[in-house]
């Protein structure tokens, strides 16, 4: 998967753990708590669709990774670039 | 003039009454709604699917869910949360209550539930399948989702309420003991309001479904309308339903201090159990927890206008009860039995409170609703005075007695009062 890719598949978990937020406006750099009402639970939840979804394992310590757009790109890109878009 | 009862002569603070009532049913959404279509003699029993099971029938609610709740919220909590949120903040706008100066560290919560729990560990064990059933991908919601108080936590989340919230999980009893546990907390002053009843979100668990078909205790029919049929000696078991019905309760001094609607009081109630098996129910500990509630109550049989039976359409259950009814009416030529679950079968949780709630208008219209899909009675539920297929107006309405009963041997009577 491209940056952009992942960037994608990250809206869409987004969209589904967040249902009511309008995630059009969404600043990479932001963090998404700023921007959104996530709390750890949803974090988990980000975790566990990504795990579901491509197998990617992120342990508890790595966590902080997600903390913005920009921020979980970066730290998915080496897990994901052998992953083929479906 | 309505007769004296017993808890007419307690004192105000020691009487409790329903001040509004907010509701989910597979045929209707408010009690008015609800009222109607069962006076019209219209089910609310469709077609249904469901994993394993396949092709079946059930009480399905349609509500609108994001009325109250956020789609996060549904994601997140449970079908059970999303009716008894539906059905407590109905009563709550209902109730005339100014709900933003209600200090809600004195509102209490109860809510029976036969089963909670089911719906989403079947959901989990289905998802990990695909991961061969490894335990990685099983999620964290399932804890909060299953916990037994989850359907009460979700209403206190929803509206704010600081004040205790669990559940009662009295199999199909648990509706009348969600009213009854709100009643004995205001008479101990251990809230000041209680929103009180039932949930239901059996249709969501494939293994109820299952298991009453195991036990040979599923209904079925060509034309869903007609499966549900209590008394009847077509019946061939239970329709699952999924529901919620919460009162507002308040106590009788509470209540006048704020000049609210008073749709009922409740003046007995009685809960004991068979201790003779798992699953057939035992009319003599049925016929004693009836006369528990009337001598409680300090009534007669005779006094009693309605009975809201419980009957759910199994072969012996009906008879049974019936048995059960014989024992403790026989000798009333006024009080007139009908059932509820044959237009909308059994909403489990919630059909103690949900069953009640419909006959509650009767009141006012002074008609008791009828038992529909009784085409041919069978002679072992023949009882006088069952209203079957239509109506019938009533001289007058001052006494309801609903019975509601499970599994486990439990029963359970309430009795409440036009006000």
């Amino acid at each position: 998967m491209t940056p952009a890719e992942i960037r994608d598949e990250i809206l869409d978990i987004l969209s589904e753990i967040a249902p009511d937020e309008d995630l059009s406006d969404l600043e990479d750099a932001k963090s998404f708590r700023e921007q959104m009402e996530l709390d750890s639970m949803d974090f988990l939840d980000i975790v566990m669709e990504l795990r579901k979804r491509h197998r990617v394992q992120i342990p508890e310590d790595e966590y902080t990774n997600l903390a913005s757009m920009a921020s979980t790109v970066s730290y998915l890109e080496p897990k994901m670039k052998d992953i083929i878009k479906a | 003039m309505i007769a004296i009862d017993k808890t007419s002569q307690l004192p105000d603070d020691q009487r409790v009454v329903m001040t509004a009532v907010g509701l989910t049913s597979p045929n209707g959404n408010n009690l008015e709604e609800y009222r109607a279509n069962l006076l019209a003699g219209k089910s609310g029993v469709k077609d249904y699917e469901i994993r394993y099971v396949g092709k079946t029938l059930a009480g399905i609610c349609n509500f609108e869910s994001t009325k109250y709740q956020t789609k996060k919220d549904i994601r997140r909590g449970t079908r059970a949360g999303a009716v008894g949120v539906w059905a407590a903040q109905e009563a709550v706008a209902r109730s005339g209550l100014d709900w933003s100066n209600v200090d809600r560290s004195r509102v209490g919560i109860y809510v029976g539930v036969t089963e909670h729990g089911n719906v989403e560990t079947e959901n989990e064990i289905h998802s990990i399948k695909a991961f061969d059933y490894d335990t990685q991908y099983w999620s964290h919601h399932h804890n909060p989702r299953t916990v037994a108080n989850n359907p009460a936590g979700e209403i206190a989340l929803n509206m704010g309420i600081t004040g205790p919230h669990y559940t009662i999980g009295a199999a199909c009893a648990a509706g009348n003991a969600g009213i009854i546990q709100g009643v004995q907390m205001l008479r101990l002053h251990e809230c000041d309001i209680a929103i009180a009843g039932g949930v239901s979100e059996s249709i969501h668990t494939f293994g109820i479904f299952a298991s009453f078909k195991s036990q040979g205790a599923l209904a079925s029919h060509s034309d869903p309308s007609q499966a549900s049929r209590p008394f009847d000696r077509d019946r061939n078991g239970i329709v699952v339903s999924e529901g919620s019905c919460m009162y507002v309760l308040e106590r009788l001094s509470d209540a006048k201090a704020r000049n609210a609607p008073i749709i009922a009081e409740i003046v007995s109630y009685a809960i004991n159990t068979d201790a003779t098996d798992f699953v057939l129910p035992n009319p003599e500990r049925q016929a004693q927890c009836i006369a528990m509630a009337l001598a409680r109550g300090g009534l007669a049989a005779d006094q009693i206008d309605i009975v809201s039976t419980h009957a759910t359409g199994t072969s012996s259950g009906d008879s049974q009860e019936c048995d059960a009814l014989r024992r403790a009416f026989g000798s009333s030529n006024r009080t007139r039995f009908n059932n509820t679950k044959s237009f909308i079968g059994h909403t489990m949780g919630a059909a103690g409170a949900l069953e009640l709630a419909g006959n509650l208008p009767a009141f006012q219209d002074r008609v008791c609703h009828a038992t529909i899909n009784v085409e041919n009675l069978d002679p072992d539920c023949a009882l006088n005075g069952l209203v079957v297929q239509e109506p019938q107006e009533l001289s007058r309405v001052d006494y309801i007695l609903n019975n509601s009963f499970g599994m486990l041997g439990i029963n359970s009577v309430l009795i409440v009062r036009r006000f």
